[in-house]
């Protein structure tokens, strides 16, 4: 139960992070209309954040005494009890640094969430097929402008390969499974993530190549941070600070 | 005890017809295919709803107006389920819905399979403007004002307007 209580926390974390960062644009996009859809791309993560986070609750509260709730989830737990992959928490940077977190990201939960609808957890089988159709705009979206912007400018260029630099090294993590995955894995309720790499390589390689863009080498050192086992890099803290404040200086306090 | 003879699955829905999309005024629960069942326990009605999508913010509010509407109509013990499978799609939206939203000036959604495609830079069918009638229109973003609408603009009339996109 341990893992799949795990397993489920790991899906909420992933997207309630990202879904923050986004939404840490809103009001300073670019233009207008980004601004809407990176913050309609943050709306969707946070709201699949809260369908696992709610489903985790359920499973906690079924095996101990422990009052847990989704905000508890999102609120009350450190930096080390986040179990999400280091690539979400990374900085916004420039636009094209957003851009390029996303399209990984949104690569990555695609062929995950595809996996994940045939899992014999109902609850996490329903939660992925409707985040899928979500996500498949997420991807389309970030995908055009990771080409917009590679085949753009020079300017423009020049900022996404700097993404690039800054971005890959966090991709190895993904498809490496931590212990909860592999059980999770194992006993037919979650996706070996192992698995996923080869689809998203050849996403990430048609999508460079539209955008102009050489592909990074894949090299050993192509994870620094493991995120999924509480070992995340200095960013999360800072979001952490910011997004439990309240609940912490004012516990039960509601909207 | 709820009278057998007094509560039935249709009335409930009658009830319900009532309950508007905060964020789209005109279009009831049923009309937009949030409304999944009702199903009466022995003296509880159980009112089953599926989100349009996952972070949909009208959600809370919707679950609120159906409690009061059946509290209104004399109906106290009522339980709301959430389901999320199968997962909402636009396709579920009456054909009555669909007019409503064109007369409020939003264009309706085209068939699922027509325009849901994961092609780059590709616009799918032509919208038609809800204000002019012309299909001569420009997608200007997939994401709008809410999570249900993209962004359109009429290269005739020159307005822009919102599309409810099939989902």
């Amino acid at each position: 139960m341990k893992e799949r209580i795990n397993y489920t926390i790991h899906l909420a974390d992933n997207a309630l992070i990202l879904g923050h960062r986004n939404s840490e644009w809103t009001g300073f996009g670019p233009i207008i209309e980004q601004d809407i859809a990176i913050s309609n791309i943050a709306l969707d993560l946070i709201g699949q954040a809260r369908n696992f986070y709610q489903y985790a609750a359920t499973l906690i509260s079924n095996s101990t005494a422990e009052p847990v709730t989704e905000d508890t989830l999102a609120y009350l737990r450190d930096a080390k009890d986040f179990l999400n992959c280091s690539l979400v928490e990374q900085t916004n940077g420039d636009w094209a640094k957003t851009i390029l977190r996303q399209f990984f990201f949104s690569a990555y939960q695609f062929y995950l969430y595809q996996h994940l609808q045939n899992s014999n957890d109902e609850k996490l089988a329903a939660i992925a097929e409707k985040s899928l159709k979500e996500v498949t705009y997420h991807l389309r979206w970030s995908s055009e402008w990771v080409i917009r912007l590679g085949d753009g400018t020079e300017e423009s260029n020049k900022r996404i390969l700097t993404a690039v630099d800054d971005l890959w090294i966090c991709t190895g993590e993904l498809f490496e499974a931590t212990g909860f995955e592999q059980t999770a894995a194992n006993k037919g309720y979650g996706v070996d993530v192992s698995l996923l790499k080869s689809d998203w390589m050849q996403k990430v390689r048609d999508i460079f190549e539209e955008a102009t863009l050489p592909l990074p080498v894949e090299t050993e050192s192509q994870v620094k941070w493991f995120g999924k086992e509480g070992k995340h890099s200095e960013h999360l803290g800072y979001i952490l600070a910011e997004m439990q404040f309240l609940q912490r200086t004012y516990p039960n306090s509601e909207w | 005890m709820i009278d057998e003879e007094k509560i039935s699955v249709k009335k409930i829905r009658e009830i319900l017809e009532s309950v508007n999309d905060p964020e789209v005024p005109v279009l009831s629960i049923i009309d937009l295919g949030i409304l999944r069942d009702v199903i009466i326990n022995d003296d509880e009605i159980e009112i089953l709803i599926t989100p349009t999508y996952s972070g949909c913010p009208a959600i809370d509010m919707i679950s609120m107006n159906i409690k009061l509407a059946l509290i209104e109509n004399g109906h106290k013990k009522i339980k709301i389920t959430s389901v999320l499978s199968p997962a909402w799609t636009t396709d579920w939206m009456s054909e009555e819905g669909k007019q409503k939203l064109k007369a409020f000036g939003i264009a309706p959604p085209t068939l699922k399979q027509q325009i849901c495609h994961t092609e780059l830079f590709h616009e799918g069918e032509a919208i038609q403007c809800p204000r002019c009638n012309s299909y001569h229109t420009k997608l200007i973003s997939q994401f709008g004002s809410t999570a249900c609408k993209a962004l359109y603009v009429c290269e005739t009339c020159k307005e822009p307007f919102d599309y409810f996109k099939c989902h």
